[in-house]
């Protein structure tokens, strides 16, 4: 297998004594996309922060193309990042924020020109070289932050939520542009989101933090499919997470009722949890399906109908294009392969 | 503004009418009349007062007193802006302190301070009898325009330091990282991003020293020892010794002008928009 380009093997860090990352070990290929996905809090921005040199491990190291750069400060490392604020030099306009690392580097005054103008074409702002920072949108500050870590031809660039800030339109954009820039420069990216979707919109990978440990590292499909937990399948989508017990292979019981299901490699009767994707369960005539209930409520969504229906004082959250009437006993359908079971994760 | 809180102003109005702009038009007025020996009653208008600036020994006093206040303001600038970099880096809990120990001697009466430093300079004082122990010959330190810029510096240091910190401590520590992500080393940060974005400070410091530096009449008197008039002292003998009140309201006009001046020089050169500090 190929040398990852960056590689981070057992990192601990600490805060005061709080553990933050718990051993976080994982690589990054050439011309990836990585996204580390998780809610706030679980270490993603520190971990993308370590990797830019920011921060210090209390324990591991990190390698870049084979070479540990724990001790390599922040300017010597062939990365750049693109800040959450995007931390644009405010005494500068958009042609000299953009050269700042090249003039550092003592480039050619011709070169920087060219290059300039070659990166704010772009990402699409073609002709800004003159304009002052505060007199930019938010969205354009978002894309000369960009230019001006891009600029550089970095191996790697780290993104630490660049789209927090934009109006969803604005992100839907940039979530398509910034996959193609990639595409285009063949450059590595590490981004950093707690926005699933994104997460599965742009990443070649995706891996999925909580409280400072790696849940789980996989395709957007893989992950989406099959989450290893009911954290990871909770935080992935929406879902209806049951807990169950595992009678044997490919037998599972709840609610009361048992299914079949193409789990295995359980312990008999092993405390599990069920999860079931919304758009997975079809709503059947009463009997007809493999559980009964009854519709609690229905809300109109645009492409689909978010339903409700109660079983057992469980509420199923169910997606369908078809509406049902509230109130209405109904029964509720789905095959083998849409129940994932998973161990059992306790949340704190 | 609403229409209530309009009123909460109102008391500083009154104040700023009685106390601020009818005392500066006595000044401007005293400054444009003359006295009539014979006549008191009656007012001549007059632009003498100011032709009677227009000799060297006046021009040489305010000369003498901008390059003095000048001087103390470089001075200030190169103690001070090192000293408010590195307040920024200390620890939380020695920061309080450090700042304590900075305004501490500002709670004493300023004429206390400068006389203590008549105590440390003079010949009778701490430093030559220091020198007298060790049998070593006497130095004139007081009565000299050393004297009085030591004074000076003492005395404004920290009207340099605060501004200057206030501005890097709300400093975004994201530029800072940025620059040193595109590559900038520790010189070149500084260079590049800390120092033009503290700009603002250190021209609300320059001024905040300089002003009160080349009207101070106190420090060159007791320092001084008033060999060398500057135009604070001038204005002060004007109005108390010589009585001569037309002619001390011209000299206060004209250093009015001249700092009205350097202020709008100077703010002409503040690069950030945003900042806070400014006067």
């Amino acid at each position: 297998m190929k040398e990852p380009i960056i590689k981070l093997n057992k990192i601990i860090k600490n805060y005061n004594n709080i553990k933050v990352l718990n051993e976080v070990s994982f690589n990054v290929y050439q011309n990836e996309f990585v996204t580390l996905l998780g809610p706030s809090g679980c270490g993603k921005t520190t971990t993308l922060r370590i990797i830019g040199g920011f921060e210090n491990v209390y324990e591991g190291s990190v390698f870049f193309e084979s070479e540990n750069i724990n001790n390599i400060p922040p300017y010597k490392r062939q990365i750049n990042t693109v800040f959450q604020n995007y931390a644009l030099f405010p005494h500068m306009n958009v042609f000299e924020n953009i050269a700042f690392g090249l003039k550092i580097k003592k480039t050619n005054p011709n070169i920087i020109e060219k290059k300039v103008s070659k990166i704010l074409s772009l990402v699409g702002l073609g002709k800004f070289e003159k304009r002052e920072i505060d007199s930019l949108s938010g969205g354009q500050q978002q894309r000369i932050a960009i230019a001006r870590a891009l600029v550089n031809e970095p191996k790697v660039l780290l993104l630490d939520e660049p789209l927090g800030a934009l109006d969803l339109k604005l992100r839907k954009d940039m979530q398509v542009e910034l996959k193609n820039i990639q595409k285009t420069l063949g450059i590595t990216f590490i981004y950093v989101t707690h926005d699933q979707e994104e997460a599965l919109t742009m990443s070649d990978r995706i891996i999925v933090m909580k409280s400072g440990n790696i849940q789980q590292v996989g395709s957007p499909i893989n992950i989406y499919n099959e989450p290893v937990n009911s954290f990871v399948a909770d935080f992935i989508g929406e879902s209806n997470i049951i807990s169950g017990i595992m009678k044997d292979d490919y037998h599972v019981s709840f609610l009361g009722k048992d299914f079949k299901c193409v789990d295995y490699g359980f312990k008999k009767m092993e405390k599990v949890n069920i999860v079931i994707r919304p758009e997975d369960i079809e709503i059947v005539e009463k009997d007809s399906g493999l559980i009964n209930g009854k519709v609690k409520s229905l809300v109109f969504k645009g492409v689909h109908y978010e339903i409700i229906v109660v079983s057992k004082s469980f509420e199923f959250l169910i997606q369908s294009t078809k509406s049902s009437k509230v109130g209405s006993t109904v029964s509720l359908d789905f095959n083998p392969d849409d129940i994932h079971v998973m161990r059992e994760i306790s949340y704190e | 503004m609403n229409r209530k809180s309009k009123y909460l102003a109102f008391p500083y109005s009154i104040w700023m009418l009685i106390f601020i702009l009818f005392p500066l038009f006595l000044i401007f007025l005293y400054s444009i009349t003359m006295r009539n020996p014979n006549d008191i009653k009656t007012i001549t208008f007059t632009f003498e007062n100011f032709a009677k600036f227009f000799n060297p020994i006046y021009i040489n006093v305010l000369i003498r007193s901008i390059s003095i206040a000048g001087f103390s303001t470089l001075i200030c600038l190169i103690i001070g802006y090192p000293v408010a970099y590195l307040l920024t880096k200390t620890s939380d809990k020695n920061k309080g302190l450090l700042i304590l120990l900075f305004i501490l001697p500002m709670w004493m009466n300023m004429l206390l301070r400068t006389y203590a430093w008549m105590t440390i300079l003079g010949n009778t004082g701490l430093i030559n009898s220091l020198l007298n122990i060790l049998n070593l010959p006497n130095i004139n330190l007081l009565y000299n325009n050393s004297a009085v810029i030591l004074g000076m510096v003492y005395n404004f240091l920290p009207f340099m330091v605060f501004p200057i910190y206030t501005v890097l401590n709300k400093m975004d520590v994201s530029l800072i990282e940025a620059a040193d992500d595109l590559g900038a080393n520790g010189v070149t940060i500084f260079r590049k991003v800390i120092f033009p974005l503290s700009l603002p400070g250190v021209i609300s410091g320059i001024i905040m020293v300089f002003m009160p530096a080349v009207s101070t009449f106190v420090i060159p008197r007791l320092l001084g020892g008033g060999k060398n008039v500057l135009i604070g002292n001038l204005i002060e003998k004007l109005f108390l010794v010589t009585r001569d009140w037309n002619f001390g309201a011209a000299l206060s006009m004209i250093i009015l002008f001249i700092i009205f001046i350097s202020i709008k020089i100077l703010n002409m050169l503040k690069i950030d928009k945003e900042s806070g500090v400014s006067l």
